[in-house]
């Protein structure tokens, strides 16, 4: 049996786990059955990397045309990704799963959702695609609503429905510009290339589709709303997986579908990558929910995504391969790294909501001493997901660097200048990500516990920790051998731009050369070991030297033993700088300090706000038009009969009036 | 051309927009249920005329059908109605008689600019019966909008009926059964509204449509 065939029972198999959700509420029936499928599929797409594109016809859908299926390496890489992320997901589930209040609402829309996901990677056809990306959209909605009940979900519902349904449509009349030349097949789109501006305004609207879905800025209103409200697992799925779906999506229609690119093309890809990743960050940077941090960060990856995928486009269009390959393989290894390092994210701050039931970090703290295993898992992907060596997300951020240095090769000026200019924005995304993890990490983990619920949180159970651990450990397996995974991608930027990277693995030590002749390397494994040794060598230093007595302190008592914990760093004081500098300006951000004068007893306090840029110069004014036109044609559901009347004649004398005048 | 069978055809149809335009000023309604049955009296003669210049048998039975249905049984049973529900001396408030006027002359010009110029090419009679048809059928139209009592709204919906019926015998061949189903449908509808209106009557103590407005909450 062939991968595709594989993939496609395994697809059905999902759904039938999703119609088996419906029967029975045992979480570990449902869980286990899609951890088991999601792992053999994870394991066949890791197979189908390397052989050649295989495709299939099925006999329903739209009656002509079939369901087209199609895999081919990108399809198979996304694959991976999204059944990894699944395993890992499904089973945290298993463990985590069994704390959820209502699962008879999560369990169907679950496997549903895998299903859709996997099938929108293997459409081969514009409805196939749709039709499995609504699914997708409303399975992942269901889940939102699943706790339906406060008003707070129920607001992040409707608001990811709306821009589901709004990317959904952009990317229908996307679909309906690029099917003009042939028909809704992807082959008939191949062949029929669109140019111009058709070819430019399908690529606007698959910014929007996509990128709704992906959550670039503007478009990610949804995305902080959305990720926390869902179940712990579900909101590790939505941000590591559903996102990369979305990406998959912009792949697979701008480079594969849409024809070959114009130098511009990359214009909007590059402008929007950057501000998406300096935005994300920024608001990670001063948020307290360790939900909605994690989904702040996530739109910054996917900005990172995207900045490099404009690059490629940019040196492609220039007729660049191996530049073209660099750019690409670091934004789809940055994709597969942001999946390890984000779920793992996300089941530590499952892990504490499920300990604490808190999602407020202000009011945690300490808990690495009671959930030691968890809280090191999540350092672990804090690290990742800061591009520090020698994890994974260095090498493809790395790459990414790599590739903007190429970038005064090209002959364009605007892009001369344009990506030095993205490039100091994801040097500065970058930064500040370190920085939000330090203080995610340090405020959640470190110090002392800031409340009751953090003094008495336990470890979470073990199905969980093996969830984290297995992920954590391809994390760090990817950061030591980034060659294994850059080999891998190989064929798929053969296919999409026409080049490959040098192969990585006959290299020297493994050493990561991004471009045949380039003058700077990377070898994880070296730096892994070098800080391996030197960690080693300097505690064992510390221990032979300093003295045997050890004196337990609470931490940040300033030597005074009865100060209470709030004399400790906050999570708003240690992002007080960075909120100063930038995000006055960004996110107009201010501080109100309210001083009692003296001799009045009333309690001093400090009032921060924040404010959404995109929330308020797009959407909040699109509401309120869209409210107004509403309301407006609202009256026109109770007029009198003789209104109606009078309407309706109204309009056929104005049309014959129309006739008359136009003989 | 102007033979004295086109003269004639002619001066029928017109005479049903002249009924129309009387119609529209009437403010008692015994008037202007008289008014109907002149029109539908007229419509009779004019579709018999038609069977006569056609050469077509059936429409006999359509002009029988005219004159027994519209002309003689419809306006009894609204007479007995309106007898019944006392309103039969009400006087009712047309608004403005000239501006009524002038909006139906507007609307006979625009039926004729219309039909005129599209229908070149067939036969005069049929051209002169149709353009007069839909004069007869935005009169009718004018009058269901201008009226507020349920009873001048519903003769209103009459007069309409009248002009698509003789747009109907207008054209050569229109086959018997279409003549037919209309007319049924429309004593149907005459029927169902006639019991609406005594429910309507027997709830709100007139059949002024004003008064269902009042009903709803959230009426402008």
């Amino acid at each position: 049996m062939s991968a595709l065939a594989v993939l496609a029972v395994g697809i059905v198999v999902l759904l039938a786990i999703a119609a088996g959700g419906l029967v029975t509420r045992r979480g570990a029936v449902i869980y286990g059955a899609c951890l088991a499928v999601t792992a053999a599929m994870a394991v066949t797409a890791a197979m189908a990397l390397a052989l050649p594109a295989a495709s299939m016809v099925l006999p329903i859908g739209l009656p002509g045309l079939g369901a087209h299926l199609r895999l081919d390496a990108l399809a198979a890489w996304f694959a991976l990704i999204v059944n990894g992320g699944a395993a890992a997901a499904s089973l945290y589930a298993l463990g985590a799963g069994a704390r959820e209040p209502e699962p008879g609402r999560v369990l169907p829309f679950y496997a549903a959702l895998l299903a859709g996901m996997n099938l929108v990677v293997l459409a081969d056809d514009a409805y196939i695609f749709l039709f499995a990306w609504e699914v997708m959209s409303l399975a992942s909605w269901a889940l939102v609503m699943s706790r339906h009940r406060a008003a707070e979900n129920a607001r992040a519902g409707y608001v990811y429905l709306v821009m589901a349904g709004f990317g959904t449509l952009a990317l229908l009349l996307g679909f309906a510009l690029l099917a003009s030349g042939g028909g809704l097949a992807f082959d008939a789109m191949r062949a029929a290339h669109l140019a111009g501006w058709p070819a430019g305004l399908g690529l606007g609207l698959v910014l929007l589709g996509a990128g709704s879905k992906a959550g670039l800025v503007p478009l990610h209103v949804w995305l902080p709303l959305a990720d926390p409200v869902a179940p712990p697992h579900v909101a590790a799925l939505m941000s590591g997986v559903v996102t990369k779906v979305a990406v998959y999506g912009f792949i697979r229609i701008v480079f594969d579908l849409l024809g070959p690119p114009e130098w511009w093309w990359s214009l909007p890809v590059l402008i929007i990558g950057g501000m998406t990743a300096a935005v994300g960050v920024l608001h990670a940077l001063m948020e307290r929910d360790l939900q909605r941090l994690l989904a702040y960060s996530t739109i910054e990856n996917i900005g990172i995504i995207f900045l490099t995928l404009g690059l490629a486009l940019a040196f492609r269009a220039n007729a660049m391969p191996a530049a073209a390959a660099l750019a690409l393989t670091a934004g789809l290894f940055h994709a597969g790294n942001h999946m390890l390092a984000k779920s793992v994210l996300f089941f530590g701050a499952g892990a504490v909501l499920g300990a604490t039931g808190e999602r407020n970090i202000e009011r945690l703290g300490g808990l690495i001493h009671r959930m030691p295993v968890s809280s090191a898992c999540f350092l672990l992907a804090s690290v990742a997901i800061a591009a520090l060596p020698p994890l994974n997300g260095f090498a493809s951020e790395w790459l990414t660097f790599q590739a903007i240095f190429v970038s005064p090769a090209l002959p364009q000026w605007g892009l001369k200048l344009l990506v030095p200019a993205t490039g100091t924005l994801l040097a500065l995304a970058a930064a500040l990500v370190a920085a939000c993890f330090v203080r995610a990490f340090g405020i959640l983990y470190l110090g002392r516990p800031r409340s009751t619920v953090a003094e008495t949180a336990a470890e979470t159970d073990r199905f969980s920790l093996a969830a984290m651990i297995g992920l954590g450990a391809l994390c760090i397996a990817c950061g030591l051998f980034p060659g294994v995974v850059i080999d891998a991608l190989a064929p798929v930027t053969q296919l999409l731009v026409g080049g490959a990277m040098p192969v990585q693995w006959q290299s020297a030590w493994l050493t990561i050369i991004p471009t045949a002749g380039a003058t700077g390397s990377y070898n994880g494994l070296m730096i892994g070991l070098f800080l391996a040794l030197v960690t080693i060598g300097t505690a064992l230093t510390i221990h032979a030297v300093a003295g045997r007595r050890t004196r337990r302190a609470r931490p940040w008592d300033c030597g005074y033993p009865n100060l209470g914990p709030a004399t400790q760093y906050t999570a708003a004081s240690l992002s007080q700088p960075i909120r100063r500098v930038f995000s006055s300006i960004v996110l107009r951000s201010s501080e109100v300090v309210d001083m009692p004068p003296p001799g009045t007893l009333r309690a001093a306090s400090v009032r921060k706000t924040i404010h959404d840029p995109a929330w308020e110069a797009l959407f909040a004014p699109l509401a309120a038009a869209m409210s107004g036109v509403a309301g407006w044609l609202n009256q026109f559901q109770y007029l009198t009969i003789r209104r109606y009347l009078l309407m309706v004649f109204g309009l056929l004398v104005i049309l014959l009036i129309i006739v008359g005048m136009v003989p | 051309m102007h033979s004295l069978s086109f003269d004639i055809a002619h001066m029928l149809s017109g005479g049903l927009v002249l009924a129309s335009f009387l119609m529209l000023y009437q403010d008692r309604l015994p008037s202007l249920i008289n008014m109907l049955a002149l029109q539908a009296m007229m419509l009779g003669l004019s579709v018999a005329w038609q069977a006569i210049t056609q050469d077509a048998p059936h429409l006999y039975i359509t002009a029988a059908l005219a004159i027994g249905f519209k002309a003689i049984a419809i306006p009894m049973a609204l007479r007995r109605i309106i007898v019944k529900l006392d309103i039969h001396r009400q006087i009712e408030t047309v608004g403005g008689i000239g501006r009524t006027m002038l909006a139906g002359i507007g609307l006979v010009a625009l039926a004729l600019q219309v039909v005129l110029p599209v229908t070149s090419a067939s036969d005069a009679l049929a051209r002169e019966d149709i353009a007069l048809a839909l004069s007869v059928v935005l009169l009718g139209m004018l009058m269901m909008v201008t009226r507020r009592n349920a009873v001048s709204q519903i003769i209103g919906f009459m007069s309409l009926e009248n002009g698509i019926i003789l747009a109907a015998t207008g054209a050569r061949g229109m086959p018997l059964v279409v003549e037919i189903s209309v007319a049924f449908s429309v004593l149907i509808a005459f029927i169902v509204v006639g019991v609406f209106l005594f429910r309507i009557r027997e709830r709100f103590d007139t059949v002024d449509v004003t008064a269902l407005d009042q009903l709803r909450e959230d009426s402008t």
